[in-house]
């Protein structure tokens, strides 16, 4: 059961390069690895607590004021986290502050609350959160590093936003010469990364499955 | 469903409410001073950026006075003017300025004038102009801002308050004018105002 929960979380259900959920704070906050992984932190921390407690009130929600109560508790959950940031990270905050509560409206979160959360024990929701989030925010790290080295030649740029001033120092600039590629951190940029993620996602899953070959023949969208 | 079914689940998601609303409450309470404090000192981080702190000894956060709703500020309500001061002296006094003609949108901006019109600094504090182009305005990109400093009405005389590409002074970037048109221009208007308000600010 945790290998699967794992499994799903992290690869064949990837919130976002299977599920497609939580695009706009996915696309938007890409710009640079930090603040991927910022955003990805909260995310997976919203996750955590909102499947957790979801989870533990299971027993006696009643089933009219279901949805109610599971929205009370992300928005709860959610607005706690952003206090939280505001007195311990500030700077980090005042780069995602907009991203933070658009967190409530993450797709992801309430149907995970519905669909796994509602109609498992606590141990295994609390680890669905984990490795849902975990996936979300591998995700988030990655197409923020892709569209920060080929935007602007850097890595790891303002590291010091969330790990203190120490950090300024984990910074790589790979060529202090260039001029940066403005449509890798523009909004398409987001989408072509996107797309290459998943490509590359599906073409390592076909390898596996041996199925390279027909990669042609088979290229019916399925809806999610 | 019956009445009574309804007033159970009406009363399940009012208690749900209330803890939920106890929970936020009790963190916003606690995390308040704190809050307040990392505000308060980035704003000082920002006013320090345009004024180093030997320059004044007053508490420039809270020594402030309201500026009206300018069209030289490009404000559309009143916004706070921080009041620098040595041994009671005025200094420098800190503008909001709002450039309203950027690229995309608004360029918010801290400028600071020296007590005789000249220019402390400016920095942009928000803005949404294209990345790689028009944010060569933000001191993490290029120093360009720099360029304002010690300027004044007097040098360059008001008509030279142009980008060059207008016959002025002042540099554009490669590929973007109006970012640069749109910031001098509220640098300038700032000067205006305080010219025109010089004596009221310091009261």
């Amino acid at each position: 059961m945790n290998k699967e929960i794992t499994q799903n979380g992290l690869w064949t259900n990837n919130v976002a390069l299977v599920q497609l959920l939580g695009l706009c704070p996915l696309l938007a906050v890409t710009s640079t690895t930090i603040n991927g992984v910022g955003l990805g932190l909260a995310t997976m921390v919203t996750l955590i607590l909102s499947n957790t407690l979801v989870s533990l009130i299971r027993g006696f929600v009643r089933n009219e004021v279901r949805l109610p109560v599971f929205v009370l508790i992300i928005a709860c959950v959610v607005t706690v986290i952003e206090l939280l940031m505001q007195a311990f990270f500030y700077d980090l905050f005042l780069v995602l502050g907009i991203f933070i509560p658009l967190i409530v409206t993450n797709c992801a979160i309430i149907g995970r609350a519905e669909g796994f959360a509602s109609r498992n024990p606590v141990g295994a929701s609390a680890l669905d959160g984990f490795m849902m989030g975990l996936g979300f925010l591998a995700v988030l790290a990655l197409l923020g590093a892709m569209r920060e080295v080929i935007g602007s030649g850097t890595l790891l740029a303002n590291a010091d936003l969330m790990f203190g001033e120490s950090a300024k120092a984990f910074t790589i600039t790979f060529n202090k010469d260039y001029s940066g590629f403005l449509l890798a951190i523009l909004p398409p940029g987001a989408f072509f990364g996107l797309a290459i993620l998943i490509a590359v996602k599906n073409a390592l899953e076909l390898k596996a499955k041996g199925k390279a070959a027909v990669v042609g023949v088979s290229l019916k969208a399925e809806p999610a | 469903m019956n009445k009574k079914q309804i007033l159970i689940s009406g009363v399940f998601l009012w208690v749900f409410a209330v803890i939920g609303t106890t929970f936020v409450a009790v963190t916003e309470d606690t995390t308040r001073t704190k809050i307040a404090d990392n505000e308060r000192l980035v704003l000082l981080r920002n006013l320090n950026a345009l004024l180093p702190a030997e320059k004044l000894d007053n508490d420039i956060v809270n020594d402030t006075t309201t500026a009206p709703a300018s069209n030289l500020l490009g404000t559309e309500n009143d916004t706070i003017v921080y009041l620098a001061r040595l041994q009671g002296k005025p200094v420098a006094a800190i503008f909001n300025s709002i450039a309203p003609n950027g690229y995309s949108g608004k360029i918010y901006l801290l400028v600071g004038v020296y007590a005789d019109g000249s220019v402390a600094g400016v920095r942009v504090v928000k803005h949404s102009e294209t990345p790689g182009l028009g944010d060569a305005i933000d001191t993490q990109k290029t120093d360009w801002v720099f360029s304002f400093n010690k300027q004044s009405l007097d040098s360059p005389t008001p008509s030279k308050w142009l980008v060059k590409k207008d016959g002025g002074d002042f540099d554009q970037f490669t590929g973007a004018t109006i970012t640069p048109r749109a910031v001098v221009l509220a640098v300038k208007n700032t000067l205006l105002y305080y010219q025109q308000n010089a004596d009221s600010i310091f009261q």
